[in-house]
């Protein structure tokens, strides 16, 4: 069974990348994944606020701990000679890129141009054979237009690109008025691959404290489907590699956004729930239906139900509207 | 010899340094000043550096010193090379221990910061209290005057413990030695390997308790042996003052430095001769070469060795022309006939002269000196002196205080100087403890000390204040090592630092300068105004001492280079400038290769910003022109407001100005009494920003008052028409629902001298502007906006009445905060997790609260001088509150339980005995009172009221007797209070206990997860993968469950609360606990500095940690099970946001992903388990079906 993909110009074994997540701060679960058919591995994110907030707070709490009492001086232990967050990011890079086969994807996450997109240098230097950029932004100021906020994704791909020559994946929030035409810049900009879409988490509200906490919802195979919607509306009309993110919890939501159009599936939150030995469970998923379909490799099926194969296109623009109406609409003969 | 290594450190570094290089288990124990010497020892360990053998020594915390006293002596019985470090309570929880270690002769040094001990009131200074009740232990006791013979000492008791095989209790003064900072030479390993026989080494190795050749130590024996067996003994200690001198020797030879048992120093002809021990010893030396040069006969015997005190060492010390002896103790001991030291060398000469060996003998008188650190200086020295001239020199006198009342200090004079003061640069530092002066100040002396040749000497006079706190820093420059041990006096100082320009009207700081000094301003005021800025005292100081005058906006510069408020690099940068001990250039080169060391793996920004703001600095800093006469028209604001009280007046005030070292002995309460309420009258004004209340959109839902933890911002309601005089501004509306009745308005007032400014008010503010979602219903607004309106308005606002507490429903929090807190303006850390539960119980029963205290924050912030928060309703009923120990709290606490208890109880037979003559209306109602609720506790008070009317016209005994006891008819509540480290750890033992009498008292356990009052020290309390200090990396264990420990005994009322989680749920788990009629204990989740967060967002942890798991909230109330239903009541959701976000927002946690990635992950990991496991865990216990208990049938 040839699983086989090109993903951002780089063969890869399966289709299977598990997406940024804290697995990858383990070397252990990394084997385990690369075991489990993993095709490559999209490290933890590089935050752009834990390079500069984590450096202020550490300055604060451990360098400048002095309250003027007698009997503290100090209340943490200092030990002045601790590596930094990139410090510590790279040496994980390094550690991952000895111990895996598969290539290893570097993930920048921030939201303003500024020294840290030089990072993607050493990032580079380190092995690093992709980097994905996640531009977490909430576009929260009304008086900025939708240009605005494309235009800040391409200002940040830009000088990425400038900063080093391994491919860039860009992470896509799915708030934007046209994606297929955000593709089609990022594309122009230099990107080779787009991963869609990014999960913000959202903020909510205790009621008891009338104030807001962080949540957490993992995914749902249900989000699979606004990626699989788009995947199959782009493939075929763009050069990017497409990455299917959110959502991918069992081998039918892979083969779905496969059929689709798309190179790879990410995966997270199920890995995170049931262990990085389930991606075992997705690959014999998918493998099993391919040989009961008479598939011999991914390429024979990807897209075969995207916007270019199927019938009639105009489905992945309505379908679930036309299926809803028809749900309620009477059958033909019935008194009202 | 190899070549010198000079280091600049304390003395505890000193210690910890020899300690940690040759032992191999380490026991420690956090306890101030003795704390850092543990946390080196862990630090050095965690960081894998080996011992002189090329092993890591294990580092252990235990649960007291107690604990670490039974470790090392396990491991000395096993045959490690074993040591601990101590002080004051630590050391008198050891001596149990200390005699049995003595007594099976094992090797060991104990390094031990003296420090006085809690008598009439706890100090953490140093003295010699707690070293001198060891003197019977069997430890032999060598001290150490200077951070330079700590390090040599420490060596040289283990040296002569190993070959003496008795053990050594190694002393310094704590902080004027364990925290003064000094150039030393740091010994080479070459040299502690040549002071360490191996030999010896291994005859500790062979005495092991051993399986393979067994022997039993540690029996029971009997009148037939015992005795003798104590005096098998006597030829280790006969034998070890030699063998002591013979190892001084040796070391002479290795380093160059010679010391002797008794080392005398002065005239070969001296008449007059003083004998001390410790760092009191540098300023008598000044004083005494300054006398000998100038032509005295005078001289000093410094002891070194104290146990075993050898006469024959002495007397060859002492010059044979002595006629008079003053010996001076840093200790007392009541009722003595003179103190330890003074007694020795008494008894010592007393029979040199009975045998024969000296002819006459001389005059010996002793004196007490420097309790608690007190100022030992060379002219009090000189004072001694002056005083045995006279024939019949005053015996057991005093010197340093002024007692009026037994008369026994003599006089000095203050302003005599040793000539070997001359040559040296004096210069003193006002700061704040957040600005970084203190280590700024380090920093200083570690570059002049270790670029140049000279020599440099910091000691740093710290605050009792944990928020705004204010430090002294007294540096010292010379060319010659420096042993001026005592602080740099009036007229002293050639260079003079203000970091604050507040400080301009609260300290006399240019008492300190001499004749032409630099004074150093951090001031916005602009150069050519600045000088309007001084006092009439400052400016004529100024010119009268022809000092020069700098001023630098600090504050701008570090606002403009992005350095917040942090302006420590600035005056330091300024200090070198115009100091002129280094040239400017190279002393700028110096500055920022230090801040490259501390900042360097923080970011290049943070360097980047640094270096801006040095070479600003030079650009901001400019001389002020000082005009030939004094043009100011004020003077220094009096410290307390005129309408104090008069005991504030006459005694508060002057501890507050920093003048208490002038207060006579008959000021001074002799039993340790003081009065309540003194924090109102110190007004600091520390706050940079305000609340402000926007009473248009206000619902008066009472969080803001709950959340403070400082009691800064009060509600009042009240009748409208009390408003008619109030000042225009203050703000009053008509208060919401239909709780009150009509016409009444609320007030919602802060306190502006007393706000520290944390904003926690304003975040809990639930209340926004629908019109303008940014303006809540409180705001912070620059204090200068409001701060002298708001002030006008609080005056006004405090004369205003409480409402009347029986007719509010304390369970709702908007009632409970309309509450007068009887806990107020305490000198908490600002944002503090703790004072906020303790405000809530002191409305809810503060005047009828007994409070005991354990020794930690609480006991600070909470009983620490100059002033205190307990204040009292205008009945004058209020928190009535002791601290015993760290140890014994719970056990404390019961026994004002059992003296309440049994006095209510003997009052009542009395009112049954005296009946007839009461009334028995008035009897019956006494005997019967619901006090179940206010309104009960308040008729019973107006009973009791009555009862003593009648009991004062009576005259029997009986009558008599409950007149001094029926005030207990009323309902007392005794609390309990302490942090983590008691509950969890040292006082653990008597918590269960307590808990397991069912007798009715009230835990209150502030649990901030640390040990935060001695420094952030692990406790049982801390979370798996925290750093802290003793688990630099990460604590490898779970937190302890205490509730669950709690909880298994069934009749304990026991509660988790986090009141930034779920107030409400707060305040009825106080309500509970306190009706509850046994056992209650409350585990109050504390967020602390500690945790490495800003404390504004004290509230948002309380939530996240709730929210995570981490810190679940229930209330397990043993009365439930009486009504069939289950005691264990769950009150948060199940864990809802991921462990790693709670943690990711704590430095505590967050830091070891940098130091220990891997550890910090696994941590992370096993830690998001546990909070599920655990919270499953207690959601089944909830669930279980309870069986009503079967109601007993009728007979």
């Amino acid at each position: 069974m040839d699983l086989t993909t090109k993903y951002l110009g780089l063969e890869i074994k399966t289709p299977f990348v598990p997406s940024a997540s804290p697995l990858s701060r383990s070397i252990d679960m990394c084997k385990e994944l690369e075991a489990g058919g993993a095709g490559a591995i999209i490290m933890w994110s590089l935050f752009e606020e834990a390079i500069t907030a984590e450096s202020e707070s550490m300055v604060r709490f451990l360098s400048q701990q002095e309250t003027g009492f007698a009997e503290a001086g100090s209340f943490l232990p200092d030990h002045q000679d601790f590596a930094n967050a990139l410090d510590i990011y790279l040496e994980n890079l390094r550690r991952l890129k000895d111990a895996l086969d598969i290539p290893v994807i570097a993930s920048l996450n921030g939201v303003t141009p500024g020294g840290w997109i030089e990072h993607g240098k050493e990032l580079e230097q380190a092995g690093a054979d992709a980097l994905e950029l996640n531009v977490y932004y909430v576009a929260a100021d009304i008086d900025q237009s939708s240009a605005e906020v494309e235009e800040r994704y391409l200002t940040l791909l830009k000088d990425l690109r400038q900063h080093i020559s391994i491919p860039i994946n860009m992470k896509l929030s799915p708030a934007f008025s046209s994606v297929g035409n955000v593709a089609k810049k990022m594309e122009a900009a230099g990107a080779s691959g787009v991963a869609l879409f990014n999960r913000f988490y959202q903020p909510d509200i205790n009621v008891d404290s009338m104030r807001l906490q962080p949540s957490l919802h993992p995914s749902t195979s249900a989000e699979a489907l606004l990626a699989m919607r788009w995947i199959a509306i782009l493939y075929g009309r763009t050069d990017l590699s497409l990455g299917a993110t959110s959502g991918v919890h069992t081998p039918e939501d892979a083969i779905k956004l496969l059929l689709a159009g798309a190179d790879v599936v990410h995966l997270c939150s199920v890995l995170l729930a049931k262990g990085p030995a389930y991606l075992g469970h997705i690959r014999s998923g998918v493998t099993d239906w391919m040989e009961e379909q008479g598939f011999e490799s991914v390429d024979e099926f990807r897209g075969r139900v995207s916007a270019l194969s199927v019938p009639n296109p105009a489905e992945f623009e309505r379908a679930n509207y036309v299926n809803v109406i028809d749900s309620y609409s009477f059958s033909p003969g019935v008194m009202v | 010899m190899s070549q010198k290594q000079m280091v600049t450190i304390d003395g505890n570094e000193a210690a910890a340094y020899v300690a940690h290089m040759t032992n191999e288990v380490v026991a420690i124990y956090p306890i101030t000043p003795a704390s850092p010497m543990g946390e080196w020892a862990d630090e050095w360990s965690s960081l894998n550096i080996e011992n002189l053998w090329g092993t890591v020594p294990d580092v252990i915390e235990m649960q007291s010193e107690a604990g670490a006293a039974g470790a090392i002596h396990g491991a000395l019985q096993a045959g490690s090379l074993s040591t601990t470090f101590t002080a004051s309570q630590g050391l008198l929880l050891m001596i149990p221990n200390m005699y049995k270690i003595a007594g099976e002769l094992s090797p060991t040094v104990l390094h031990v910061s003296a420090r006085s001990l809690a008598a009439q009131a706890l100090s953490i200074f140093g003295d010699h209290s707690d070293v001198m009740a060891c003197r019977a232990t069997g430890y032999a006791m060598l001290c150490s005057a200077s951070v330079q013979e700590v390090m040599d000492f420490a060596l040289i008791s283990q040296a002569a413990t190993l070959e003496g095989r008795v053990p050594f209790l190694h002393f310094f003064d704590g902080f004027r030695t364990s925290h003064e900072v000094d150039k030393v030479e740091k010994l080479p390993v070459e040299t502690i390997r040549a002071m360490i026989d191996e030999d010896l080494v291994k005859l500790h190795r062979e005495r092991a308790l051993n399986p393979d050749h067994p022997v039993i130590r540690g029996t029971s024996q009997n009148p037939d042996v015992y005795f003798q067996g104590r005096e098998t003994v006597n030829p280790f200690y006969t034998a070890l003052p030699a063998i002591v001198q013979k190892w001084m020797d040796k070391f002479a030879e290795l380093t160059g430095r010679q010391y002797k048992l008794f080392e005398y120093v002065g005239a070969e002809d001296a008449e007059r001769v003083i004998m001390l021990m410790g760092s009191g010893i540098g300023a008598a030396e000044e004083a005494v070469r300054h006398m000998v040069a100038h032509g005295e006969k005078v001289g000093m015997v410094n002891v070194r060795l104290y146990r075993p005190f050898d006469p024959s060492y002495l007397l060859g010390a002492l010059p044979v022309t002595t006629r008079k002896i003053a010996v001076l103790d840093r200790c007392k001991e009541p009722g003595a006939d003179g103190e330890p030291l003074y007694k020795d060398v008494l008894s010592a000469l007393a029979q040199a002269v009975a045998n024969g060996d000296m002819a006459t003998m001389p005059r010996v008188v002793g004196g007490r000196y420097g309790l608690s650190s007190k100022e030992f200086t060379p002219a009090m020295v000189k004072g001694i002196f002056d005083e045995l001239t006279k024939d019949k020199p005053k015996n057991f006198f005093t010197v340093g205080i002024i007692d009026d009342v037994t008369n026994t200090s003599l006089p000095w004079d203050p302003l005599f100087r040793p000539d070997t003061a001359e040559g040296v640069t004096a210069c003193v530092f006002y700061g704040l403890g957040s600005d970084g002066t203190v280590s700024a100040n380090k920093n200083s002396i570690k570059i002049i000390s270790e670029e140049t040749p000279n020599y440099g000497q910091g000691y740093f006079q710290y605050d009792s204040k944990k928020a705004g706190a204010v430090t002294i820093s007294h540096l010292r420059f010379g060319p010659d090592p420096i042993h001026s041990t005592y602080l740099i006096g009036d007229g002293q100082a050639s260079f003079v630092a203000c970091h604050q320009p507040t400080f301009l009207t609260r300290y006399d700081m240019l008492d300190k300068a001499k004749e032409g000094a630099v004074f150093l301003l951090n001031s916005p005021t602009p150069p050519e105004r600045v000088w309007d800025d001084l006092p009439k005292r400052m400016q004529q100081q100024i010119i009268d001492k022809g000092l020069s005058f700098y001023v630098v906006d600090a504050y701008k510069i570090a606002g403009e280079t992005g350095m917040g408020r942090r302006i420590n690099t600035i005056m330091q940068t300024c200090f070198f400038a115009i100091s002129g001990i280094l040239p400017k250039d190279e002393a700028i080169a110096q500055i920022k290769a230090a801040v490259k060391k501390t900042y360097g793996k923080k970011g290049q920004r943070l360097l980047d910003r640094n270096y801006a703001a040095i070479d600003a600095s030079l650009d901001g800093l400019h001389q002020v022109q000082v005009p030939g006469q004094v043009t100011s028209a004020f003077e220094r604001p009096p410290t307390v407001p005129k309408d104090a009280p008069p005991f504030v007046q006459k005694v508060t005030a002057l501890l507050m100005a920093d003048k208490g070292d002038s207060l006579p002995v008959s000021l001074m309460p002799p039993d340790g009494t003081w009065p309540t309420g003194t924090t109102r009258y110190e007004k600091r004004n520390i706050a940079l920003e305000l609340p402000k209340w926007e009473d248009d959109i206000c619902t008066h839902c009472g969080k803001c008052p709950l959340v403070c933890p400082h009691a800064a911002i009060r509600a009042k309601v009240y009748p409208e028409d009390l408003t008619a005089d109030a000042p225009e501004s203050f703000q009053h509306v008509q208060i919401k629902g239909k709780d009150f009745p009509a016409g009444y308005h609320i007030t919602y007032q802060v306190a502006p001298d007393d706000c520290t400014g944390c904003g926690l008010c304003v975040e809990v503010c639930p209340i926004r502007d629908r019109k303008d979602p940014k303006r809540k219903a409180l705001n912070m607004v620059p204090a200068e906006q409001t701060h002298n309106i708001e002030q006008s308005n609080w005056d006004f606002f405090l004369g205003l009445p409480e409402y009347d507490r029986t007719k509010l429903a304390a369970t709702k929090i908007k009632h409970a905060m309309m509450l007068q807190p009887l806990f107020e303006f305490s000198g908490a850390c600002v944002g503090c997790g703790e004072t906020p539960y303790i405000k809530l119980a002191s409305q809810l029963f503060g005047d009828r609260m007994l409070i005991a205290n354990a020794t930690g924050c609480s006991s600070i912030y909470g009983g620490n001088l100059p002033t205190t928060p307990y204040t009292t309703t205008s009945e004058g009923r209020g928190p009535t509150w002791n601290n015993s120990l760290f140890e014994d709290n719970a056990e404390f606490g019961l026994g004002l339980r059992l003296a309440v208890d049994k006095q209510t109880e003997h009052a009542r037979e009395l009112v049954v005995r005296l009946a007839d003559k009461i009334g028995g209306d008035l009897a019956e109602g006494l005997l019967n009172a619901d006090q179940s609720d206010e309104a009960g506790i308040f008729e019973q008070r107006q009973r009791i009221a009555a009862l003593k009317e009648k009991l004062n016209t009576m005259d029997d005994l009986d009558a008599r007797s409950l007149n001094a006891i029926c005030e207990n008819l009323a309902k007392r509540s005794v609390w309990i209070v302490g942090g983590d480290g008691w509950a969890y750890d040292i006082g653990y033992g008597g918590v269960d206990h307590v808990l397991a009498t069912g007798r009715n008292v009230n835990l209150l356990v502030l649990d901030t997860e640390v040990y935060s009052n001695t420094g952030g020290q692990t406790s049982k309390a801390t979370p798996l993968g925290a750093v802290a200090k003793f688990s630099a990396a990460g604590k490898p264990t779970f937190k302890k469950d205490l509730a669950m420990m709690a909880m298994a005994y069934e009749n304990v009322y026991v509660a988790s609360v986090a009141f930034g989680a779920k107030d409400v749920q707060t305040i009825r788990a106080f309500m509970e606990a306190e009706s509850y009629d046994g056992p209650s204990v409350l585990i109050c989740y504390s967020p602390c500095i500690a945790h490495g967060v800003d404390l504004s967002n004290n509230l948002r942890q309380q939530d996240m940690a709730v929210n995570s798991g981490h810190w679940a909230l229930f209330r397990y109330d043993p009365r439930r099970t009486e009504k069939g239903e289950n005691p264990l009541k769950i009150d948060c959701k199940p864990p809802s946001i991921p462990y790693r976000d709670y943690v990711s927002t704590e430095t505590r946690f967050s830091v070891l992903n940098r130091t220990h990635p891997e550890a910090a992950e696994r941590y992370l990991q096993m830690a998001q388990k546990h909070v599920e496991t655990r919270f499953s865990l207690y959601e089944q216990l909830a669930a279980l079906a309870v069986e009503r208990a079967p109601e007993k049938k009728a007979s």
